[in-house]
């Protein structure tokens, strides 16, 4: 073989379908690309469905004693807010974009299996249907269309049909085991995409870090994802079979279920966090000219934050009134992720450090990131000391710190990685100028929201209520918080506006524009259906560095 | 809705509730309320101040980090962003450094010994505190929504708010509470004196409290629990020495019954409140609700919804469901005659 890599382009797509044909081409599509596309629309669909379930909470949270919105009402925008931005938003925005770069990324053609892709998208999309159905269909309480009031992690015996009449309920479980059913089966395609269908040269040690971190939260899904369905499928024999699983009236356990929900619950806030540390990890060496500072240690961090978070989940349970040594137990080792995590970190500083950064849209989104997840994570080393979270648990510190994670730290990511990869996908470049209108009304916002509301939390303010009487020192922080809000969504309006007005005459991208390494960027923009016309061979972890620089590759280094 | 009306006392109009937004902004922590003001790190009992101790190291530690390694991130994008002139040249490819590696997993790894060192010493000061013999004994269950506190040692139910003594240096005093949950789980949080426990039906939690000063600490239910979690207010009524025995023996007594009052009486004792209230010395045994034998001693009406007056009271028996929507008091359709008795009856119940 010659020392160059081969990366041969794909041929040019002719055809124009009139428009049923190209709807019924994306009903039945099994092509890889496609079925990515529809994950990450469905996304951003639920994505602008919760944004606006949470403004109506903070407007309603704005000033004391509000009555815009009925306690009952608040209750299921909560719990649908909620479950839609873990399962609706969080999750397919990974399957998305899984399934949209890890064959480009190792070269291949299409995932191991295509088929059972299409099945895996069809099914969450029925679930998050399933979900907002209930909105017409559901029987509780307060009477027909009633969604789910009872919170993301339905704490038994409240979900129990003593205290939840109607079917709101059993729409949540029937809709989180559903889409349970689709993450499951995109997370077995994933690994045995990355295990069996790697092109020639690319040993696990070449692979992007994109795939390793797709692959170890693909791994980790499999794990998590059984005792969450179990515990769904208890409660259901509860509610209908009389079983009493969680049914403390008849000697049933309410920490069980506790158990069940952390048991998938702390690990998921990872499988949700990886895909943005994924997506961060091919962008930012790219906007800084350098490769990935300690790549193997990455990895190795990556692995090790996967095996430590799922031996951490009762620290959502410290307030429950356990022993004083399982109390240790699991304040020592939630700080001890905080290990790995700030060895990644320290790598991405490491790779900007010495490097020319190219501050465009998707970069300036993964500082965002990075600067919102150091103070993440230290608020996350905060709520690992015990005797602190009996004091913050339930309250709003945990509130923002979450919404730093998930918002400040995965939504930042993931929306660079939008602006990153959109050329790639669309063939037309987003506009830069609207990109950091978005990106800096979205920083505002965001700090105006949850800055405010650590404080909030510190002075006493619990979680998920409707309402609170003025004088308690909490006016100030949530108006502000409210006030937040309208930049946040007019940061969101701007990406909209951006991604309809490039759709209609955007710029054309090139098949390479931001001059990056990896395989995906060797191929046009869009791919064709088969990827790549001739398979690659690649000879380092940066195939397109080693074409651009023949005089100085990387595989003479590994 | 009537509820804010009675609630507020006044109804504020948009620029009024701007100012007082902007005068609470600006003293960010003011002194007396009628809800005073709850917060983490104004401990005033030992379980909070140990939680604070440990947590000033804590934020000491993270502080430290932010500054380190916020301020390396700043030093760095300025540093080394790309600047027009520069030409087309690639910046150095440096892939990695086992020793810097080492050193950034090392440093970490360190600080999580300290910090759960701390870590442990709170824990362990606050869980596992022996109960002295004279401590006193108080049961707290909870209820969608409100609270059930019973002292069994000194034959007193009441509801929504808990009286201790005071604990001075000389003589210091505890309460141990018991914690259970009729229903679903709640969980008992008064910030200023300690963490959360959380009360959770089929088990027993225990917390304990020695607050040093007199007053009234505010606190809420801290876990869903339901419709009204919102209105579930918790209020720890610190009493002198001195005043706690005269609290208690005015609720050791049974109900009081003023002969002027026979026929309101009997109105009461006619109607289905007593399927669910408590008078003690009377007929209502009930114990869905809560125990109303002294129930104008308390300040608050539906766990902290409203202020306990007359007219107030009131308004509640007229119609529960118009103040607190969804609580699990029915509206009970009286007539303005059996409203006026059982009011005039009620608001005997010193």
């Amino acid at each position: 073989m010659a020392a160059t890599t081969h990366i041969p382009v794909g041929l040019p797509e002719t055809e124009a379908l009139s428009l049923p044909s190209k709807l019924h081409d994306w009903l039945v599509t099994v092509d890889h690309k496609r079925l990515g596309i529809l994950y990450i629309g469905t996304a951003l669909f639920f994505f602008a469905v919760a944004g606006v379930l949470a403004a109506l909470m903070r407007w309603q949270l704005a000033y004391p004693n509000s009555t815009f919105l009925p306690p009952e009402v608040f209750n299921r925008l909560f719990t649908m807010h909620g479950t839609t931005m873990v399962f609706l938003v969080g999750m397919p925005f990974f399957a998305g974009l899984a399934n949209y770069l890890t064959p480009l990324m190792i070269g291949s053609r299409d995932m191991a299996f295509p088929r059972l892709n299409a099945f895996g998208y069809w099914i969450f999309l029925m679930g998050g249907l399933l979900l907002y159905f209930s909105y017409i269909a559901g029987e509780g309480l307060a009477g027909h269309g009633t969604a789910p009031d009872v919170g993301w992690f339905a704490y038994a015996p409240l979900t129990e049909r003593a205290f939840s009449r109607g079917t709101s309920t059993d729409y949540w479980i029937l809709s989180i085991i559903l889409t349970g059913i689709g993450t499951t089966a995109s997370a077995i395609n994933v690994v045995a995409t990355v295990i069996s269908m790697r092109c020639k040269g690319m040993t696990l040690g070449r692979m992007p870090l994109f795939v390793w971190l797709m692959l170890v939260v693909s791994s980790m899904v499999l794990f998590i994802l059984p005792p969450l369905t179990a515990g769904q499928i208890m409660l259901l024999l509860d509610r209908y079979l009389g079983a009493h699983f969680f049914d403390t009236q008849a000697g049933g356990s309410a920490v069980l279920w506790q158990h069940f929900f952390w048991l998938f619950g702390h690990p998921e806030v990872y499988v949700l966090m990886l895909p943005g540390f994924a997506c961060a990890s091919e962008i930012i060496p790219v906007f800084s000219r350098k490769p990935m500072f300690g790549r193997a240690a990455m990895i190795g961090a990556t692995i090790g934050i996967g095996m430590l978070s799922s031996g951490v989940w009762a620290h959502h349970m410290f307030a429950v009134g356990m022993t004083t040594s399982s109390n240790i137990y699991f304040a020592v080792a939630s700080m001890a992720v905080g290990i790995p995590t700030g060895i990644k970190i320290f790598n991405w500083l490491g790779t900007m450090y010495g490097g020319k950064i190219r501050f465009d849209t998707p970069m300036l989104f993964c500082i965002g990131f990075l600067f919102q997840f150091l103070i993440a994570g230290l608020t996350g080393v905060m709520l690992a000391v015990a005797p602190f979270d009996w004091q913050v648990t339930d309250s709003y510190f945990v509130v923002a710190h979450f919404h730093y994670v998930l918002l400040g730290g995965l939504m930042f990511t993931l929306f660079g990685s939008l602006y990153y990869w959109f050329p790639k996908a669309t063939g037309k470049m987003l506009n830069e100028t609207l990109g950091k209108w978005h990106f800096w009304l979205l920083v505002i916002g965001f700090h105006l929201t949850f800055d405010t509301l650590h404080f909030a939390g510190i002075l006493g303010m619990p979680r998920r209520i409707y309402t609170y009487a003025p004088g308690r020192g909490w006016e100030a922080l949530n108006l502000i918080a409210s006030i937040g809000v309208i930049f946040q969504a007019a940061g969101v309006a701007c990406l909209v506006w951006n991604i309809v007005r490039t759709l209609r005459k955007g710029e054309p991208a090139g098949n390479d524009p931001w001059d990056a390494w990896t395989l995906e960027w060797a191929t046009t923009s869009p791919p064709p259906e088969y990827n790549f016309a001739v398979l690659p061979e690649v000879r380092s972890s940066r195939p397109l560095w080693d074409l651009k620089h023949p005089e100085d590759p990387d595989w003479r280094y590994e | 809705m009537p509820a804010r009306i009675i609630k507020s006392g006044t109804t504020m109009d948009f620029p009024g509730r701007f100012i007082v937004l902007l005068v609470t902004a600006a003293v960010f922590a003011p002194g007396e309320s009628v809800y005073p003001i709850g917060n983490v790190f104004k401990p005033e009992a030992t379980p909070a101040e140990s939680i604070y101790n440990v947590s000033l190291l804590m934020l000491a530690i993270c502080a430290a980090i932010f500054l380190v390694v916020g301020g390396l991130l700043l030093f760095t994008i300025v540093r080394f962003r790309r600047h027009k002139m520069d030409n087309s040249r690639e910046p150095a490819q440096i892939y990695g450094s086992n020793r810097i590696e080492i050193a950034w997993t090392v440093i970490p790894v360190l600080i999580v010994i300290v910090l759960s060192m701390a870590t442990a010493r709170a824990v362990v000061e606050v869980q596992n505190k022996r109960m002295p013999p004279d401590a006193l004994k108080a049961t707290v269950v909870g209820h969608q929504w409100w609270w059930e506190i019973r002292y069994p040692e000194l034959g007193i139910v009441t509801a929504d708010e808990l009286h201790v003594p005071q604990s001075t240096l000389a003589k210091p005093a505890h309460t141990f509470l018991k914690l259970q949950s009729a229903d679903v789980a709640h969980s008992f949080w008064v910030p200023q004196l300690s963490g959360k426990v959380d009360l959770i039906p089929g088990i027993t939690n225990s917390m304990w409290l020695d607050p040093r000063r007199t007053g009234i600490y505010l606190g809420n239910c801290a876990e869903y629990c339901g419709t009204q979690h919102a209105n579930m207010l918790i209020r720890v009524i610190v009493d002198s020495p001195a005043d706690f025995e005269k609290w208690a023996a005015s609720q050791k007594v049974n109900a009081s019954s003023d002969p002027h009052l026979e026929a309101a009486r009997a109105a009461f004792l006619s109607l289905n409140c007593i399927n669910c209230h408590t008078v003690s010395g009377t007929a209502a045994a009930g114990t869905f609700g809560p125990d109303l034998s002294h129930v104008m001693s308390r300040t608050t009406l539906g766990a902290g919804v409203l202020p306990n007056t007359a007219e107030n009271l009131r308004a509640w028996v007229r119609d529960p469901q118009a103040i607190k929507r969804g609580n699990l008091m029915p509206n009970m359709q009286l007539n303005s005659r059996e409203l006026d008795q059982v009011v005039t009856y009620l608001a005997s119940l010193k």
